[in-house]
């Protein structure tokens, strides 16, 4: 077998923006003032302080505005996990008299997952919808699970492993039709957007949501920094108390260079996104069809590339190799400087394999072999012409070794008794 | 190159620390069987452990001199992690270095002393090295069956523990190499013994015992 050789300069190819972005320099250079002169805490009462907290409230007004809502619902956490725990732990626990009922999907990020399995254990009941074999949450489904006692629906915008775009905007009408017609307040409607970012019109009223989610270290700012939208009607048992800080909402004093730096990625990413979406999605399509074209025997996980430009991610390609195993892959790969990562059982805590995968119906072996690849701001043709020289003969290397031999099927996972469920 | 000889390079499992020697018999295996070429190679005995779908699959092809009964070569295939493919080709050595290794000596082998061999596997890829000498005790039965040596066949004692759950002692290595250390851990994983809490003594020895093999503690 003709292995190529190993480039004589190692490039660095990152392709995993999904899991976290490089900081744009034009908002390191808004965040440095905060760290060594405009250090007062905003909370006191000097000029000092007062300038600070103008800023903050300039960085709150930053993000609403962006958001179509007013500064008061936005509340600075230090992340998307904790945004999302806040969102279902707080106000699970503040509207648990109103009912015990919450509604999600089986696809979430485990900053929901878990949270919903820390409610379960507080004596709520969680309901976990499956998805389509794209990924797609239909929101009959969630309308058919609404009970009188249903408090709260939480549904990402965005899927982080297959980039599946959930139809977020029609469930939440669907939810205030329904609350409309009992005439009640609940349920609340969250939505995880922490990958759709830089990507989504993020307007909570064409979303008609009551509570978002997300953060910095995905949209090109800090990492540590997130933010939680709340309708004023929404009460959150909040998970740190202290100060009194974020209206009573978050305690700890703020983190003011994160702050600031998050409003201005928000800005930047929100300002270039139409561009840059256009931009990934041709580089993305032509990754897979390079892919297809050059390895045998692998298959496209999530929504179908030809449908709905906006119903995937336009940076997310995610596929399975057959006979091989994803942990292998990336170790070789790195070895070229390309970074990616994998949904395989052997890079994860649990040795389960992804749990979003076997969810669209895959097969353990599919999710096996999987390979999920985030393209971003700085990924070049060039960079994919480089995945494209060494991949192959890397697939063909370690099916040489495998003592697996499988076919694709293309309709692994639209059997009719995936459905059943 | 590391030069501690830690069996567990990290107890957090959360790094991704693999030897020198791991990464060299992961790029570069030894005695691999090609494709193609199974069928002419004309093994003594075949074993073939694992699936697809639990994330490893290997086989082990053993010729065996039926007189001194030494493993005079070993090929074999592997689909799996990098730990899995360094630790067969790791055997794969072992077994046939020094002029090939005695059947007795070779079914000695234990996962640790693989791993051993290979400076050590970060905590959570230890499961990653226990196929290899499945495979190998798999390879060696086919030889006893083809030669007729039907009481020399080596069975898996699995032994019942809770017999309302029917776990048995494999279960629980299992567990452990997963990386429970408590009863409440493999309780956790398996409910073993909270419907049988006669049986939790026996549990405990189990998990103290596969603890200290695979654990050193």
């Amino acid at each position: 077998m003709n292995f190529p050789a190993k480039p004589q300069q190692k490039k660095n190819i990152y392709l995993d923006y999904a899991a976290t972005t490089p900081t744009d320099s034009r908002v390191v250079e808004v965040m440095i003032p905060f760290f060594t002169e405009k250090f007062a805490n905003p909370s006191a009462l000097y000029a000092a302080s007062r300038e600070v907290n103008g800023f903050l409230n300039d960085a709150r007004r930053s993000v609403a505005s962006i958001l179509h809502t007013l500064p008061d619902t936005i509340f600075f956490t230090s992340g998307g996990t904790e945004s999302d725990n806040l969102a279902i732990l707080g106000t699970a626990r503040a509207h648990a008299k109103s009912g015990k009922h919450i509604i999600t999907s089986e696809i979430e990020h485990h900053a929901v997952l878990h949270a919903c399995h820390e409610l379960e254990k507080e004596g709520f009941d969680v309901t976990y919808l499956k998805p389509d074999s794209q990924g797609f949450i239909s929101p009959k489904k969630v309308t058919a699970a609404l009970k009188p006692d249903t408090i709260l629906v939480t549904i990402m915008l965005a899927n982080n492993e297959i980039g599946t775009v959930e139809p977020i905007a029609e469930i939440g009408k669907e939810i205030l039709k329904w609350r409309k017609s009992n005439a009640t307040m609940h349920p609340f409607f969250h939505t995880d957007a922490c990958q759709a970012g830089g990507v989504l019109d993020l307007d909570i009223e064409k979303l008609h949501v009551d509570l978002l989610t997300l953060n910095g270290g995905k949209i090109y700012g800090p990492k540590g920094v997130g933010i939680l939208f709340k309708r004023r009607n929404v009460s959150v048992k909040p998970l740190l108390v202290g100060g009194g800080q974020e209206t009573r909402v978050r305690a700890g004093t703020e983190n003011m260079p994160a702050i600031v730096g998050f409003a201005k990625a928000l800005e930047l990413v929100q300002e270039n996104r139409q561009d840059e979406n256009m931009r990934l999605i041709d580089l993305r399509n032509y990754f897979w069809s390079q892919l297809e074209k050059n390895i045998p025997r692998i298959r496209l996980n999530g929504a179908d590339l030809a449908g709905n430009e906006m119903s995937r991610l336009p940076n997310n390609l995610n596929i399975s190799i057959l006979d091989i195993e994803g942990e292998a892959l990336l170790l070789y790969l790195d070895e070229y400087g390309i970074m990616c990562s994998t949904g395989s059982a052997c890079t994860s805590e649990s040795l389960d394999p992804s749990h979003v995968l076997l969810s669209i119906g895959l097969p353990y072996e599919y999710a096996h072999g999987s390979l999920r690849f985030t393209l971003g701001k700085r990924t070049t043709k060039d960079d994919i012409d480089y995945v494209i020289t060494y991949l192959p003969s890397i697939v063909e290397k370690l099916r040489e070794i495998s003592p697996v031999n499988l076919q694709v099927n293309p309709q692994v996972n639209t059997h009719p008794k995936y459905h059943q469920r | 190159m590391n030069t501690q000889g830690a069996k567990i390079r990290d107890t957090h499992g959360g790094s991704w620390l693999y030897s020198d020697i791991v990464k060299d018999h992961f790029f570069n295996p030894r005695n691999i069987l090609k494709h193609g070429e199974e069928e002419q190679y004309e093994a003594d005995g075949i074993g073939r452990v694992g699936s697809p779908a639990c994330g490893d699959e290997m086989v082990l092809w053993l010729k065996i001199d039926s007189k001194t009964e030494r493993i005079t070569d070993c090929r074999w295939q592997t689909f799996g992690c990098g730990s899995a493919i360094a630790s067969t080709s790791m055997l794969s050595v072992m077994l046939t270095e020094n002029g090939g290794m005695t059947l007795t000596n070779a079914l000695k082998i234990k996962p640790q002393d693989i791993m051993e061999r290979l400076g050590g596997l970060p905590a959570r890829k230890i499961h990653c090295s226990v196929l290899g000498d499945k495979a190998l005790r798999a390879a060696v039965n086919d030889w006893f069956r083809k030669t007729g040596q039907h009481q020399r066949i080596i069975t898996e004692g699995s032994k019942v523990v809770d017999s309302l759950l029917n776990i048995t002692d494999h279960d629980i290595e299992e567990a452990v190499l997963e990386g429970a250390k408590t009863l409440e851990d493999v309780q956790q994983k398996l409910k073993v013994g909270i419907a049988s809490p006669d049986a939790i003594p026996e549990i405990e020895q189990l998990i103290r015992f596969y603890s200290e093999k695979y654990y050193g503690v």
